[in-house]
């Protein structure tokens, strides 16, 4: 759990994922045969195969949501706009920290009504007398993090970030794993996933596999009052239908159980409605991709408190390196 | 049981033809002593007995539609005959008249409702049924204006013992009675099909007073709402737990003798039952009850999920307990 | 074979988006008639290779969609009935005591829940969600769990009726009535001079965004695609933007066509007396012509609709002849316009 509260903690929004990037390095470094990051800073590393397989890519996304300076105003307040899908009312009284370690507490405008909230009528308060002291600190087009700290809740953990630094820190511990089977294997650690699935794009066009899977967050039916899921947290991994982005290719799919059978691994089936992952733009790569989901249910996304499950996090490693293991033979 | 028979038969309420025409024929092999049809068209079946005179009672007539209007380019416009929710109407398809000309009732595609609308309700005056017609020359040579029509909704089996059909309400009341018709029973005994129930139980008000009998039970097809997301105090009556007696509805507050009897009978005879968890709704038992000097009446039901639609749904378990109960009931005058 | 019994037996496969398997068979059947090979690609797409025999000859896509609507099961519920999660636009109005298949570990029949008189509001007009509308296969939880899983598809149960004048009503006549405009232009090219060598595809998921017809774009690189869609016909209800059944194929002119060839087919149509509509769209045309145009370094498009009335229900009602006169119009272009006509 300290490498995931390490993943966490560090600050990466959509476009500044650098400091997620170096500690993943450091991670997988002396597992993998190479590893480059290409234009859009998505960090690729290759494991080669034995010869005459397949290649394999996995994507789990560095950047966090977060928050970006529009405008400094002669007061000193910092007004923001959004970096990915932020709800405002998950913003109230938040703190958030700029990458030079500035703070700043999120509120909004005195005469707003509470129903009526919403990213223009908020602003960031960073303690500053001025526009001049303020533009000390912060200039426009900075973006933050939120603020959170990471607790253990006793079988599940919560912290900022953990769409999808979850995602990464298994895709590291797979990694780590050291599996070298005939296929090339390509994990991708992918930027810009909360602004439309960019980093994926390119990193799935550059790569050309012949099988994708991405390893992200998704939600689950478990509150009280959810509606129509039926997906559970602690009830095992998910193997993901549909979202909004892909209708997971059904032999990866059928792959994927298969794989979970074999290993004992606690699984569950996923239909989420409005959300997408990597593999939505890995899918329509070239001339498309056998491509589905490995998810990790995960409540209160978006917001700072995601939270995970520690056993559906274990049973997620058991199936990437599962479905390492097997390799995608056509026997399955 | 001849369920899938009747469920085909179209009887709009005061178009009930097909289905009186079906039921007289196969009470022609039947022993019985004497068959009436009445003004309204109600069929009255007389098994002669030496006991009390007892009628049971169902309705041959369905929720259905009568053409009102063809549009100048074809399109037919319609009235809607008994209680049907605009709900269930959207993407169905229709038969019209003797003929069973094919039509659906479409809608304006999801792509061009604007805003609200794709939430909203479908209006029924809004609605229309398309026969393909290419003008209202071609359309009023296929249909005319009063012409009935049904929903077209076949019959399914599936599930655990379920049935899928249209007028499910109450054609599984009318082969409950042609079941009835096939034993004797020592009561003086007459079965009423009646029509025009579903427009204000109508057809029953003239036979009731026909018969004048000293006790009457109805057999009908209930409403039923066990399932999601109906809640706990919504759900009026369950499938599978056999018949639903009622002790009071819309229409009459049952006979006390009436009712004690028939949980006596079921208890005696293991029927498995369940009493009415709601006193909305009405059936033939108000006219009859009201008709000459009074009338001693019951009601059973078959629970019906999603009723008066082209999909309502009974089981089958539900079905034969009611027929048990009918006939233990009529058993018990002696 | 007749247009009817075409259409009809376009109609009766399933093929929800992303699961296209069922009608995939049926198409590779049909197209194998005309083809001198048919394969599938990586998502499913069906793709008829028609050589013209000629050296250096350009390559024409003509594509229909031969995904439909549909739903998921999300969920289980306790009393057995399941909740579902829409593929594609689906118009929450034509559910209550609709009929269904759950594709389960065997084909099972459901309803979907209406409500009963005593729990309707008549005063009020309610928004509908997909969380109210439980699916009932009439089981238990216990037996539906045997048989069910969460993602199991769901479709809207078949049935095709025939109307008057040439009308005929079906469960997805979008886009199966494309498919059908697709080999019949093949039946017509047969007998005809063609220069071009000619793909006939059968695209999935265009329903949940095109995303067949995307890749098999990339993956083809043709010199020039005609997609056939549907699009809205006129009814009492939608005059504004929407074209009358039997007054023959709709051509589509805007940015997203190629104005020079559309141009062209609107000449072939009027000097061969084939009836036509003209529709103008001034952006995206919600069709895979729109994926199409920009794949690689770009694809000229043609776009030939077939009005349809009632889209996305269970009672999308076409004329059989606006069918039949896309299936000519495909092949006539394709026989009067030379390899040269395909420049900008």
């Amino acid at each position: 759990m300290e490498l995931l509260k390490k993943l966490c903690l560090a600050n990466g929004t959509s476009g500044e994922e650098e400091n997620i990037r170096d500690i993943i390095i450091e991670e997988v470094k002396d597992y993998v045969d190479e590893y480059k990051t290409d234009p859009l800073g998505n960090l690729i590393c290759v494991k080669k195969g034995t010869g005459g397989g397949k290649k394999i890519m996995y994507a789990a996304h560095m950047d966090e949501i977060g928050v970006i300076v529009t405008v400094i105003d002669d007061k000193g307040f910092l007004r923001f706009s959004n970096i990915g899908g932020i709800n405002p009312y998950n913003m109230v009284h938040r703190k958030v920290r700029f990458k030079n370690g500035t703070v700043g507490v999120v509120s909004f405008d005195a005469d707003t009504k509470m129903g009526e909230l919403n990213l223009s009528k908020m602003f960031i308060d960073i303690g500053a007398k001025s526009k001049e002291e303020a533009e000390k600190y912060v200039q426009i087009g900075d973006s933050a993090s939120l603020v959170s700290e990471f607790v253990d809740l006793n079988n599940h953990v919560s912290c900022k970030a953990m769409d999808d630094r979850a995602g990464c820190y298994c895709l590291i511990e797979a990694v780590k794993k050291n599996l070298r089977t005939e296929n090339d294997i390509y994990y991708v650690f992918t930027t810009q996933e909360e602004l439309g699935l960019r980093g994926a794009t390119t990193a799935g066009f550059n790569v050309d596999p012949d099988f994708a899977i991405a390893i992200d967050v998704t939600r689950t039916g478990d509150i009280p009052e959810a509606k129509r899921m039926a997906v559970m947290m602690d009830n095992g991994v998910c193997i993901k239908i549909k979202d909004d982005g892909i209708i997971s290719h059904p032999y990866v799919v059928n792959y994927m159980k298969e794989c979970a059978k074999k290993d004992n691994i606690k699984y569950q089936l996923e239909v989420l409605e409005g959300g997408r992952t990597d593999s939505g733009a890995i899918h329509l790569t070239r001339s498309g991709v056998k491509a589905g989901v490995i998810s990790i249910p995960s409540r209160y996304i978006h917001s700072p408190s995601e939270t995970v499950s520690k056993k559906d996090l274990e049973e997620c490693i058991k199936l990437i390196v599962a479905t390492e293991k097997y390799q995608f033979k056509e026997a399955f | 049981m001849l369920l899938k028979e009747l469920t085909a038969l179209a009887g709009v309420s005061g178009c009930e033809d097909e289905v009186r025409d079906f039921i007289l024929e196969k009470i022609k092999d039947l022993k019985t002593d004497e068959v009436i049809c009445d003004s309204m068209g109600n069929i009255i079946v007389h098994k002669k007995g030496k006991g009390p005179k007892v009628m049971v009672a169902a309705h041959m007539d369905e929720v259905g539609f009568l053409i009102s209007q063809i549009t100048n380019e074809g399109y037919l416009k319609f009235k809607t005959v008994g209680g049907i929710d605009s709900a269930v109407l959207v993407s169905k398809r229709v038969l019209i008249g003797k003929d069973k000309i094919p039509g659906v009732l479409g809608m304006k595609a999801v792509h061009l409702q604007q805003g609200q609308a794709r939430n909203n309700k479908a209006n029924i005056k809004d609605l229309y049924i398309d026969i393909g017609a290419k003008s209202k020359e071609e359309a009023e040579g296929k249909v005319k204006l009063g012409d009935f029509a049904v929903f077209d909704s076949d019959y399914v089996e599936f599930g655990h013992g379920k049935i899928k059909a249209k007028a499910l309400d109450d054609r599984v009341g009318c082969a409950i009675l042609l079941e009835i018709l096939k034993e004797d029973y020592d009561c003086d005994l007459y079965v009423a099909f009646t029509t025009q129930e579903e427009v204000g139980t109508r057809g029953a008000i003239i036979a009731a007073n026909r018969v004048n009998a000293d006790f009457a039970l109805v057999i009908e097809g209930t409403t039923c709402s066990d399932i999601h997301p109906a809640k706990e105090h919504q759900k009026v009556s369950f499938h599978d737990r056999g018949p639903v007696i009622t002790i009071m509805d819309g229409s009459a507050i049952m006979d006390k003798e009436v009712v004690g009897r028939l949980m006596d009978v079921a208890k005696r005879q293991d029927i498995k039952y369940q009493l009415k968890r709601t006193t909305a709704g009405g059936t033939d038992a108000g006219s009859i009850q009201r008709s000459n000097g009074g009338v001693k009446v019951g009601v059973i039901a078959v629970p019906c999920r999603y009723i008066h639609s082209p999909s309502s749904v009974a089981s089958k378990f539900d079905i034969s307990e009611c027929l048990r109960l009918a006939r233990a009931f009529l058993k018990s005058f002696n | 074979m007749d247009t009817n019994a075409l259409l009809e037996k376009l109609n009766e496969p399933y093929g929800l988006s992303g699961y296209e398997e069922e009608i995939q068979k049926v198409v590779e059947s049909l197209f194998s008639e005309y083809c001198a090979g048919v394969s599938t690609d990586k998502l499913g797409n069906v793709i008829g290779f028609i050589p013209c025999g000629k050296e250096g000859a350009k390559k024409v896509m003509i594509e229909a969609h031969m995904d439909e609507i549909g739903m998921v099961v999300a969920k289980i519920n306790d009393d057995g009935t399941l909740l579902a999660s829409p593929i594609g636009g689906i118009d929450l109005k034509i559910l209550p005591a609709a009929e269904v298949i759950v594709h389960g570990k065997e084909k099972l029949y459901g309803v979907v829940g209406a409500k009963p008189p005593h729990l309707i509001d008549k005063n009020k007009s309610e928004a509908r969600s997909m969380d109210d509308l439980a699916i009932d296969i009439g089981f238990s939880k216990q037996e539906a769990e045997k048989l069910v899983n969460v993602g199991d598809r769901i479709t809207f149960k078949s049935g095709y009726t025939k109307l008057l004048s040439n009308n005929a009503a079906s469960r997805c006549h979008d886009d199966r009535a494309g498919i059908a405009s697709l080999i019949l232009a093949a039946e017509y090219l047969k007998r005809l001079k063609c220069d071009f060598d000619i793909y006939l595809c059968a695209t999935v998921q265009e329903e949940v965004g095109l995303r067949g017809a995307k890749t098999l774009a990339y993956k083809l690189n043709p010199d020039l695609a005609i997609s056939v869609d549907v699009c809205h016909g006129t009814t009492p209800d939608a005059s504004d933007g929407t074209f009358p059944l039997g007054k023959g194929p709709v051509i589509t002119i805007g940015p997203n066509t190629h104005r020079k060839l559309t141009n062209k087919l609107i000449d072939i149509a009027k000097a061969e007396k084939i009836d036509f509509q003209i529709d103008v769209d001034g952006g995206n045309t919600g069709t895979n012509a729109w994926a199409i145009q920009v794949a690689r370094e770009g694809i000229p498009c043609i776009l030939i609709s077939i009005p349809l009335r009632y889209m996305h229900t269970t009672v999308e009602t076409l004329n059989t002849q606006d069918v039949e006169k896309t299936g000519k119009l495909i092949s006539l272009f394709l026989n009067k316009i030379e390899g040269e006509d395909i420049c900008f």
